[in-house]
């Protein structure tokens, strides 16, 4: 344990000395994030589904979409769930077994990005109000952790049920039946997009590598929608920010999450 | 947000809220320092109708061994709802809202608590949240910060939480139930007055970045009403006899 700590501790000041000059250690810009590229349609069973790869971290998301009996108080409404895991596939310390709470956070904060945004109308995912409703899953696993899964999973997400293909179905005898063969365009009104900012030291730099991850000090992920407004924030780590640092922050997010959505458009 | 239609006037023609209060107010807050017998330190909050008990243990040993950290010590959080708290019976098991509010009040804590004084111990913390009315997670932070000081860990400062948000297209302090059902962002904040520090920041609902600077600002105007209620329970309990303070 101890071995680990001050290996820790040396590569944090391997890591902050390289920042006072200005430099990552992969070599990036703070404000860039590491190359994305997304492959739609990768799971043809799934109704949508897309991988991305955010540098060497790599998660596919697949979109479920089946009728569902609805939430007693939001009976006019679809359902949209979005859950994340980290396949034990994924790295050495991944473990099989109930999620940690790290991996809770990271379906959370995924959810909430997707939901917030109001990414799809739910109210057009309705078959008979009350009664039966279209649900909309999304489930990203991640098979390849280099760091910064928050982002990973939103794009992925976000891909995935940009790019689905709802099934129609029509109500016989209070059932919804599936029409073979016959699918609309999901009800997109907007493509939400999370930034990570790690905070190491007094320097804040985007999409945080696993080495980065390590070590910083406090981490923040900031999800802003098409029209550059802010939808979700979760704050983590063991140290806080300042008011500046968090204006900065969001002014970064809408930034750099406006090129990540030019490509999530051209993916589809 | 939830998103729930319902038929509140979240805010009425002269400004004021469903509760009563204007845009920039926030509800009453009760703190009582020392509450518990066996806990090392505790404290009950009322924030509104949120009633909250904290009871923190510690520093002791750490059970499993396998925790524990020869560098510092850990502070171990839970955030646990009773199933009375809230309109339907809530499930006792913890949910996974539950864990993930548990992990980032940690994180609030964290920067503010002096852990690597005590190395191989840990210090826990549990928040039982006895009625939810919105905000709990401020609350239960608050509280925190407050049952730790009780318990004579030293601390950097203390931890004061209060929610902005925005309902009825107005920019809100202290968000209640209601407007956290039928409103539209909630923007839950940890601070730490005297370093000028946020350690506790979660945001669901859409905001433009106009509105996400107001809410910082009048958050942090409410965590420093909440800071001075802070520190008064913590006076009332250690200088009740009349000591100087």
């Amino acid at each position: 344990m101890s071995d680990g700590l001050i290996i820790d501790q040396l590569k944090k000041n391997q890591i902050l000395d390289l920042l006072k000059e200005g430099k990552r250690v992969d070599g990036r810009q703070f404000d860039e994030p590491r190359k994305l590229t997304i492959d739609i349609g990768v799971i043809p069973k799934a109704e949508g589904s897309a991988r991305a790869r955010l540098g060497d971290t790599e998660v596919v998301a697949g979109v479920k979409v089946q009728p569902e009996r609805p939430f007693p108080d939001t009976g006019d409404k679809g359902m949209l769930i979005c859950t994340a895991e980290i396949l034990p596939i994924a790295h050495p310390t991944a473990e099989t077994g109930p999620p940690q709470p790290p991996v809770v956070e990271l379906a959370r904060v995924t959810d909430r990005g997707i939901r917030e945004s109001g990414m799809l109308d739910m109210k057009q995912l309705v078959l008979e109000k009350d009664k039966s409703v279209i649900g909309v899953f999304c489930d990203n696993a991640v098979t390849d952790h280099d760091g910064n899964l928050f982002d990973a999973c939103s794009y992925a997400s976000t891909a995935a049920i940009n790019a689905c293909k709802i099934p129609k179905y029509e109500m016989q005898d209070e059932k919804p039946v599936k029409i073979e063969g016959e699918f609309t365009e999901p009800p997109i009104t907007t493509l939400p997009v999370s930034v990570t900012m790690a905070k190491i030291g007094d320097f804040i730099v985007v999409d945080p590598t696993i080495e980065e991850w390590g070590i910083m000090d406090s981490r923040i992920t900031i999800t802003s929608n098409s029209d550059g407004n802010v939808v979700a924030l979760q704050k983590g780590g063991s140290d806080g920010f300042t008011q500046e640092e968090l204006i900065k922050c969001a002014e970064l997010s809408v930034k750099v999450g406006s090129k990540i959505r030019e490509i999530i458009k051209q993916s589809k | 947000m939830g998103g729930r239609d319902t038929d509140i006037v979240l805010l009425d023609e002269n400004g004021i809220r469903c509760d009563g209060r204007k845009v920039n107010e926030t509800r009453k807050v009760t703190i009582k320092a020392g509450v518990l017998k066996n806990a090392n330190g505790s404290a009950y909050i009322e924030f509104g109708d949120n009633k909250i008990l904290v009871g923190v243990y510690g520093p002791r040993d750490v059970h499993p061994k396998h925790m524990s950290d020869t560098d510092t010590g850990i502070l171990r959080c839970r955030y646990h709802m009773a199933p009375f708290s809230v309109g339907e019976r809530k499930n006792p098991a913890p949910s996974r809202r539950e864990v993930e509010i548990s992990k980032v009040i940690k994180e609030a804590l964290e920067p503010a608590v002096m852990l690597k004084e005590f190395p191989r111990t840990a210090v826990d913390v549990y928040m039982e949240v006895l009625q939810a009315d919105g905000g709990t997670r401020c609350a239960a932070l608050t509280g925190a910060s407050v049952a730790l000081a009780d318990a004579g860990i030293p601390m950097r400062d203390l931890v004061a939480g209060c929610a902005a948000g925005k309902a009825a297209d107005a920019v809100i302090l202290d968000v209640n139930n209601e407007e956290d059902q039928a409103g539209q962002a909630d923007l839950p904040i940890g601070y730490m007055p005297n370093l000028k520090k946020i350690t506790l920041l979660q945001l669901d609902g859409v905001l433009t970045p106009e509105e996400y600077k107001q809410c910082i600002e009048i958050g942090i105007d409410g965590c420093n009403q909440v800071y001075e209620i802070q520190k008064k329970a913590l006076q009332d309990k250690f200088f009740a006899s009349g000591e100087k303070q």
